[in-house]
């Protein structure tokens, strides 16, 4: 039993030196779409994240939504809601959320889920048209989705 | 849709969006060579009347350049391709020595078969597309070989069909032995697939009208098929098109010929009832 709980820790802590304590896709926690826990536990980077949003093969977050803050992006969509204010409109936690899995909030969202890697039908590799492969991973990696949020948090009206 | 569209009036009339993309569909009229008018908006088919008011034409969603080479077929780079296949159409091919006009007579007299298709083949027992009509034909009538699904001779002469039949009426029937593939096609069309989890219809049904990033969203018609692109400058041909669509959603695709396509190609096509065919059509 003491000898269990030591290597228990002793992994626990190796594992967060090696910056590995990140939650996986699988095992994130939602609360009415919402998700307090930080999936790194390393502060968002908001400039790395408004480099996401804008980015066409990062985030590209803005070919549905349009963002005052990134008005040098050319070709802003309109499908979704312009992120203006959504620093106000909400809390850190709930865009974790939404950019992670928007339809645990709103179940018929057209948003891609951001932070997550099964219950697809037909999953592709990336934009080749051929099937998924072992290197299918997440849109966006656990640091991202925490700068996207840590930007996301900045946009007040 | 009709709540979507209306937040983001909403939106829009209250001044909170950053900027406001110029995005409908134009009121413009689609007239061949000065003489021929197109059907490119009008009520939506009973069968898709609880989704759409109207089916338009992705020509209406098109720039002005883009929708001046449609009208004038010395500008619209589709019908050098329809030229030659017209040359096909009048050659001999296979051990039967038969061109397709040895049996069919003119090209011109061809005006009646674009409209309908796909349609359910009796002998066949299954829903025939054009290209698997051309193939058939080509192999059992001609003795000639299959050209390959979304080839070149196959999408030419694609377009020499669908030429002339321009200003002719869309009307795929969707009962009958046809409705089961038919019901298979709308069950596609509403699947969300690839890791982006997009349906056809989270775009061309929900969201047409709207800018996704520089793309200027249609109702994802197929009348206007094959449509010569700007971006690739060749025709391209529905299948091709489907492929590109479920590409795009990061999704494994299915194949150009294949059941899936057929029965897509089938429900899109009904969904454009009562336009008018309007291939080689000029896109973006």
């Amino acid at each position: 039993m003491r000898i269990s709980i030591l290597t228990t820790i002793a992994a626990a802590v190796s594992a967060t030196a090696l910056g590995a304590a990140e939650i996986a896709p699988t095992a994130v926690s939602f609360e009415d779409g919402a998700v307090s826990q930080s999936l790194t536990g390393v502060a968002g980077d908001p400039a790395n994240g408004s480099e996401i949003v804008g980015d066409k093969k990062q985030g590209n977050c803005v070919a549905c939504h349009q963002v005052s803050d990134l008005a040098d992006v050319p070709f802003q969509g309109e499908i979704g809601p312009a992120l203006d204010g959504a620093g106000d409109r909400w809390s850190e936690a709930e865009l974790r959320g939404i950019v992670a899995n928007a339809k645990i909030m709103f179940e018929d969202s057209m948003m891609p889920s951001f932070y997550k890697t099964e219950g697809f039908i037909r999953p592709g590799n990336a934009y080749t048209g051929k099937a998924a492969d072992d290197t299918f991973g997440p849109l966006l990696s656990a640091q991202q989705i925490e700068d996207v949020v840590a930007y996301l948090s900045t946009l007040k009206e | 849709m009709t709540n979507l569209r209306g937040a983001l009036s909403a939106l829009i009339i209250a001044g909170t969006m950053a900027s406001v993309a110029v995005a409908d569909p134009v009121d413009d009229s689609l007239i061949i060579n000065g003489e021929t008018t197109l059907v490119t908006r009008t009520k939506a088919p009973a069968h898709v009347s609880d989704a759409l008011d109207e089916v338009m034409s992705g020509w209406l969603f098109r720039g002005t350049e883009t929708r001046a080479m449609q009208a004038d077929d010395f500008d619209n780079p589709g019908m050098i391709f329809v030229e030659q296949a017209e040359d096909v159409w009048n050659t001999a091919d296979g051990s039967e020595g038969k061109s397709c006009a040895d049996c069919h007579g003119a090209s011109s007299d061809m005006s009646e078969v674009r409209p309908t298709f796909p349609k359910w083949n009796d002998a066949a027992e299954e829903v025939f597309t054009l290209e698997m009509q051309v193939n058939d034909c080509r192999e059992n009538r001609m003795g000639a070989e299959k050209w390959k699904y979304n080839g070149g001779e196959m999408v030419n002469m694609t377009a020499l069909l669908a030429s002339v039949s321009r200003g002719n009426t869309v009307n795929v029937a969707i009962d009958g032995p046809a409705q089961a593939t038919w019901e298979q096609g709308k069950e596609l069309y509403y699947t969300r697939t690839g890791q982006l989890e997009l349906s056809c219809a989270n775009c061309h049904e929900d969201s047409y009208g709207l800018m996704i990033r520089a793309d200027h969203l249609s109702q994802g018609q197929i009348n206007g098929f094959p449509t010569y692109r700007l971006k690739n400058t060749k025709l391209n041909s529905i299948h091709d098109r489907f492929k590109g669509c479920i590409r795009d959603t990061r999704a494994e695709t299915y194949s150009p010929g294949s059941p899936e396509f057929v029965a897509l190609e089938l429900y899109v096509a009904s969904r454009g009832n009562g336009l008018s065919v309007e291939g080689p059509s000029v896109r973006n």
